[in-house]
């Protein structure tokens, strides 16, 4: 077994409306930046323990598709590193 | 016959549905979560509240305790399943009803009346309206912006599944009379059975006639017109 970090980034699907950034891009712009637009996402960093980098990807899916997200408002990517 | 009325740890509408429930004459019982469906259950409320504190997302963390198991199982049965607002969010979270209950357009909390247009009276909810009735239910929510894929949401209009959804005075639909930006003004929809129905506004908080307007109460009703068929 290795130890493994997955990263599961959790975001909003393109087009689903964001009110939160929204704020936060406003925000910035009333502290005096200039900025385009503003995307936030939630970063999960699961530290386990898996026979390959495939088989600790394969759990961190699991564990994205049966709770970090919601397929029906976001997209999510996994990375996994060696720990 | 009793509605199951499951209070999670956060729950804070329970009593409030318990309540109303009892002033129709249905009876009603509070039900901790980790003790499980009572076997006399014949109706359930997923009632409002904040549960789990709104971890990760509203409804996400109650929507995959052990008793949701039971609640769609009941559901499948034909026992009818009322979600009110945070339960609202626990059931399309769980799979009871499709799409999802995410933060308002306002990025804001909104505690306000609001206007509703009964999409169909052929249900045990609005059994009590007529199709295009317009009623006024209090709503109380910082995530409670339908959003539905395109596709899916023509779906549900096909299959005739949306419920209520937000109106002015008149029962107009239109940008100003939804509160939250919800996708289609939906305020609420059946689930795959018309037994199962969510929705964000409280019927449970218009049904008492010392505290205020009591047009929930005709959803509330639901219970008692499933419960002389089952």
């Amino acid at each position: 077994m290795t130890a493994y970090t997955a990263t599961v980034t959790v975001r909003l699907k393109r087009g689903v409306l964001d009110p939160e950034a929204e704020t936060t891009k406003q925000a910035l712009e009333r502290l005096g930046f200039e900025l385009e637009a503003l995307r936030s996402a939630d970063r999960f960093e699961i530290d386990l323990e898996a026979d390959s980098a495939d088989g600790a990807r394969e759990r961190a899916d699991e564990m994205a598709e049966r709770l970090l997200a919601n397929p029906t408002i976001h997209d999510y990517d996994v990375e996994v590193d060696e720990r | 016959m009793t509605v199951s009325i499951v209070r999670f740890g956060g729950s804070n509408c329970d009593r409030d549905a318990e309540r109303a429930l009892e002033h129709l004459g249905i009876d009603a019982e509070i039900v901790w979560h980790e003790d499980g469906l009572p076997a006399e259950t014949s109706g359930i409320v997923l009632p409002g509240g904040f549960s789990y504190g709104d971890y990760l997302r509203a409804g996400a963390m109650a929507a995959r305790s052990p008793i949701m198991a039971e609640v769609r199982e009941a559901a499948a049965d034909g026992v009818p399943v009322l979600g009110i607002c945070n339960g609202a969010q626990v059931g399309c979270e769980s799979g009871l009803t499709e799409g999802a209950f995410t933060t308002n357009e306002s990025a804001r909390f909104q505690c306000e009346p609001v206007h509703l247009r009964v999409e169909r009276a052929d249900t045990p909810w609005t059994a009590a309206y007529e199709e295009g009735d317009v009623i006024e239910v209090p709503i109380a929510h910082g995530e409670g912006r339908y959003e539905i894929g395109d596709d899916r949401l023509a779906a549900l209009e096909a299959d005739d599944r949306i419920l209520f959804r937000y109106c002015d005075a008149d029962g107009a639909v239109d940008g100003d009379s939804n509160p939250n930006g919800s996708k289609g003004a939906v305020a609420g929809l059946l689930g795959e059975r018309e037994t199962v129905a969510v929705l964000m506004p409280h019927p449970e908080r218009a049904a008492l006639p010392d505290v205020g307007p009591t047009d929930g109460q005709g959803i509330l009703r639901g219970f008692e017109s499933v419960a002389d068929k089952l």
